[in-house]
C-alpha cells in the first residue's frame, strides 16, 4: 500500500523527486456548507495520498461527498480544515486557474460557442502556447481521442459520446499533471459507457497522467482503477485497490455497496491462535479466519461472496464451513445460477453457481441444501 | 372532421386570432397610411391618390436634420442603454441568488407608472434648480446659467431611461441562460477573471445584446415624448415632426411620407445590423 509512505509535507517538499512526492494529497480535509442556515458537513476529514501516473477512484453512493472532494482539488471549493497538496505544495487558496490539474466535468461544460478546436485549444491559448505548437497538440489530442475530421464541429451538433471525448481532449491538450474526472461516463448508455471505460483506461496508460476517476458506479471503479478509496457519508471507508476491496471489505458498508454479499450474524464462542468458532443465530458453527481480533462472546457479522460458497444436497465433507438451510429462489442468469437460502433463524443467503455442466441446476425451491465455503473467503466485519 | 384533417388545421386555428388582429390593426392601416402618402391636395379641399412622390422628396429635404438627428439620438441612446443595463442584467443573473425575480420587479417598477408622467417627472428632477440642479448650484458647485433641460443631452438621458428594460430584460435572459460551470469550466482552463468573461459570458451574451438593440433603438429613434418634454425646440426628432404634421398640420401625405421613410431606414439598419451582427459566427469571433 502506498498511502503510507506521504510522510509530513515539508520534508517532503524537501526532496522532491516523482518517487516521493504524491500527485495529490488530502490531509484531513473538512468541507461544510452553509445552507438555509444549516451546516452540512460534506466532507468530514478525509485524507488520502494518490500516487503519480496512477488511476485512482473516488468511489461511493451519491451525495457521499466525492464532488466536493473533487471541487477542492480543482481549486473550486476551499476546505473547512485540513490541506489539500498538490505535488508537495500546499494549494490552498490557490485558484483552479492556477493549478496545474484539469477537470472533466460530470455534464462536460462544453463552449456551446465554439467548435471542437476552439474548445480543445481553450486552455492552450490561455497559457499562451505559440500558434504551431497549439495547432499541432491540438492535432495529436484530436488523434488520441479518435477525433480527427470533426474540429469544425459545434459541440450540439455531436452524440454524447463524442462530446464525453471533445472534453476529455479539451483537459488532456493541457498535460496536466492531474486529470480530474466526475462521474465522466454518467449520461451515456451501457454499450458506449463500456467502451469508453477501455478508451479511457487506454488513454490514460498512453498519456501517464494521474487520473482520479468519480464514480458511483463499483463495476466502473472496479474495472478501472488501480486503487479506490470507497466513500460513505463524508469518510472514506475503505482505501486499497479493486481486489483487495472486493475479497476483503473492511466495513459492512463496502461490503454491502460493492458486489452482492451475504451477511450473517453470530457470537464468537472460543478463540483459538489464529482462528476463532462463531455460532451463526441459527445454530451451525462455523470457523472464521483471523481470530485474533475478536473474543469470546463478541457479537459480530460474518460475510461470504455468493460466487464463494458451494451448494449441495449431501453433506459436504473436509475442512470447511457449512451451514443448512432451505432454498426459497433458483434464477437462471445464463452464465450462473442465483439460489436464494433461507436458514433457520431467517437469516437469507445469496449464492452463485456457475453453469459449468448442463443446465440442470443443483437443487430445485423448497429442497434442503448444504451451503459451504473454505474459512479463508469468510472474514469477520463490525 | 377527420383526426388528420384537424392536426392540419390546428396550427392555422390558433395563429387566426393573433393573424386577424395584425391583418386589421397593422396591415390595414399600413396600406392606409402608404395610399395617403402618395396622395396630393389638402385638407379643406380633400386629398387624391396621385402618385405624388413630391411627398417624400420634401419631407426628407425639409426634415433632413431631425431625421439624422434621431438616428444618433436613437444610437447615443441605445449605446448608453448597453453600458448601464449590461451590469445591472450581469448583477441580476450571477449574484442575484434567489431574489433574482424580486431585483427584476424593481427594474419594472416605474414602468408601471405611465411612459408621459415618467418623462415628465424627469423634466422636474432635471429642471434648472430642480432636484438634481439646485442643491448644486447653491453648493456652488455648477455656474447659475447651467441647464440641462431642453439640451440634446436631456432627450438622450430621457430615451435611455425610458427604454432601458427593454434593454436589461433581454440581456438578462441571455446572462441568466450561461451554465455557471461554463464559468468553472473556462476558469479550470487556465481563464483568469477577464479573460472568462471576454470569452465565455460576453459572447454568450451577445444574443441579449442584439436583442436587446432591436428593442431599444426602433422606438428610441421614433420617439417624441421625450423630445417635446424634456427637448425645447432645438432638439426636435423626427418624430415629433410627424406628430405635428398628423395632428397640428393635417398635411397627411407629408406626414406618412416621413413615417414611411422612418421605416424604411429602420428596417434597412435592422437588415444591415442582422447580417452582419446577427449570426452564430460572430460569436465564435468574438471568443478567439
Ligand atoms: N454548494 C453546496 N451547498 C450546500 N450543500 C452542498 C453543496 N454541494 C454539495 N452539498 C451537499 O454535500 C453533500 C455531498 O455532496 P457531493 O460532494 O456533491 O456528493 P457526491 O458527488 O458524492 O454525490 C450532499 O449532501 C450535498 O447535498
Ligand atoms: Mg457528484
Amino acid at each position: 500500500m502506498t498511502e503510507t509512505q506521504a510522510g509530513t509535507g515539508a520534508d517532503v517538499a524537501a526532496a522532491p523527486t516523482s518517487q516521493t512526492v504524491p500527485a495529490i494529497e488530502l490531509d484531513n480535509v473538512v468541507k461544510e456548507y452553509t445552507s438555509h442556515g444549516e451546516v452540512v458537513r460534506a466532507v468530514k476529514g478525509v485524507s488520502l495520498t494518490i500516487t503519480e501516473g496512477e488511476f485512482f477512484s473516488l468511489l461511493g453512493p451519491s451525495g457521499c461527498g466525492k464532488t466536493t472532494s473533487m471541487r477542492m482539488i480543482a481549486g473550486f471549493e476551499d476546505p473547512t480544515g485540513g490541506v489539500v497538496r498538490l505535488h508537495g505544495e500546499d494549494v490552498t487558496g490557490v485558484p483552479p486557474n492556477r493549478r496545474d490539474v484539469n477537470m472533466v466535468f460530470q455534464s462536460y461544460a462544453l463552449f456551446p460557442h465554439m467548435n471542437v478546436w476552439d474548445n480543445i485549444a481553450f486552455g492552450l491559448k490561455r497559457k499562451k502556447v505559440a500558434d504551431a505548437e497549439i495547432r499541432r497538440r491540438v492535432g495529436e489530442t484530436l488523434e488520441v481521442v479518435d477525433l480527427l475530421g470533426r474540429e469544425k464541429r459545434r459541440p450540439k451538433e455531436m452524440s454524447g459520446g463524442q462530446q464525453q471525448r471533445v472534453a476529455l481532449a479539451r483537459a488532456l491538450v493541457n498535460r496536466p499533471r492531474a486529470l480530474l474526472l466526475d462521474e465522466p461516463l454518467g449520461a451515456l448508455d451501457l454499450k458506449l459507457r463500456q467502451h469508453m471505460q477501455i478508451e479511457l483506461k487506454r488513454i490514460q496508460r498512453e498519456v501517464g497522467i494521474t487520473f482520479v476517476y468519480v464514480t458511483h458506479d463499483q463495476g466502473e471503479a472496479l474495472t478501472m482503477s488501480d486503487r479506490i478509496a470507497v466513500m460513505n457519508d463524508g469518510l472514506v471507508e475503505q482505501l486499497a485497490d479493486p481486489r483487495e476491496i472486493y475479497e476483503r471489505p473492511a466495513t459492512k458498508f463496502v461490503a454491502g455497496f460493492i458486489g452482492t454479499s451475504n451477511l450473517l450474524g453470530g457470537t464468537v464462542q472460543e478463540v483459538a491462535g489464529d482462528t476463532a468458532v462463531l455460532a451463526l443465530g441459527a445454530g451451525d458453527r462455523v470457523v472464521i479466519p483471523r481470530g485474533g481480533t475478536v473474543a469470546a462472546g463478541d457479537a459480530v457479522d460474518l460475510t461470504v461472496r455468493p460466487e464463494k460458497i458451494t451448494i449441495s444436497r449431501e453433506q459436504p465433507a473436509g475442512d470447511v464451513s457449512v451451514v443448512r438451510g432451505t432454498v426459497s429462489e433458483v434464477v437462471y442468469l445464463g452464465t450462473y445460477n442465483s439460489y436464494m437460502v433461507v436458514l433457520a433463524d431467517g437469516a437469507e443467503i445469496t449464492v452463485f453457481e456457475q453453469n459449468a455442466h448442463d443446465s440442470s441446476t443443483t437443487a430445485e425451491r423448497g429442497d434442503t441444501v448444504w451451503l459451504s465455503w473454505q474459512p479463508r473467503h469468510s472474514f469477520v466485519l463490525r | 372532421m377527420s383526426s388528420r384533417l384537424r392536426a392540419a388545421l390546428t396550427p392555422y386555428a390558433l395563429i387566426f386570432p393573433g393573424g386577424l388582429w395584425l391583418a386589421i390593426f397593422f396591415v390595414v392601416p399600413t396600406v392606409v397610411m402608404l395610399s395617403l402618402s402618395l396622395q396630393s391636395g389638402d385638407v379643406v379641399s380633400g386629398y387624391a391618390f396621385t402618385f405624388n412622390w413630391h411627398s417624400y422628396v420634401d419631407g426628407i429635404t425639409t426634415y433632413h436634420d431631425q431625421i439624422v438627428r434621431s438616428v444618433i439620438y436613437g444610437l447615443a441612446a441605445t449605446l448608453i442603454q448597453i453600458v448601464v443595463g449590461f451590469p445591472v442584467a450581469y448583477w441580476i443573473a450571477f449574484r442575484g441568488g434567489r431574489r433574482k425575480s424580486v431585483y427584476l420587479f424593481l427594474l419594472l417598477l416605474p414602468f408601471l407608472v405611465s411612459f408621459v408622467l415618467r418623462t415628465i417627472s424627469w423634466q422636474f428632477f432635471l429642471s434648472d434648480n430642480g432636484l438634481l440642479l439646485g442643491p448644486l448650484k447653491s453648493l456652488g458647485l455648477l455656474p447659475q446659467d447651467f441647464h440641462i433641460l431642453a439640451t440634446s443631452v436631456a432627450v438622450v438621458c430621457g430615451l435611455a431611461y425610458n427604454y432601458l428594460p427593454f434593454m436589461v430584460l433581454p440581456m438578462y435572459v441571455a446572462l441568466e441562460r450561461i451554465d455557471p460551470r461554463l464559468l468553472e469550466a473556462a476558469q479550470d482552463l487556465y481563464a483568469g477573471r477577464t479573460q472568462t468573461f471576454l470569452r465565455v459570458v460576453l459572447p454568450l451574451s451577445l444574443p441579449g445584446v442584439f436583442a436587446g438593440v432591436l428593442m431599444t433603438f426602433v422606438p428610441a429613434t421614433s420617439d417624441y415624448v421625450n423630445a417635446s418634454v424634456l427637448g425645447g425646440t432645438s432638439n426636435t426628432m423626427i418624430g415629433n415632426v410627424i406628430q405635428n404634421q398628423f395632428l397640428v398640420n393635417q398635411d397627411y401625405p407629408v406626414a406618412s411620407a416621413l413615417s414611411f421613410t422612418l421605416m424604411a431606414l429602420l428596417l434597412a439598419g435592422i437588415y444591415a445590423y442582422a447580417r452582419v451582427l446577427g449570426t452564430e459566427d460572430v460569436l465564435e469571433v468574438a471568443a478567439r
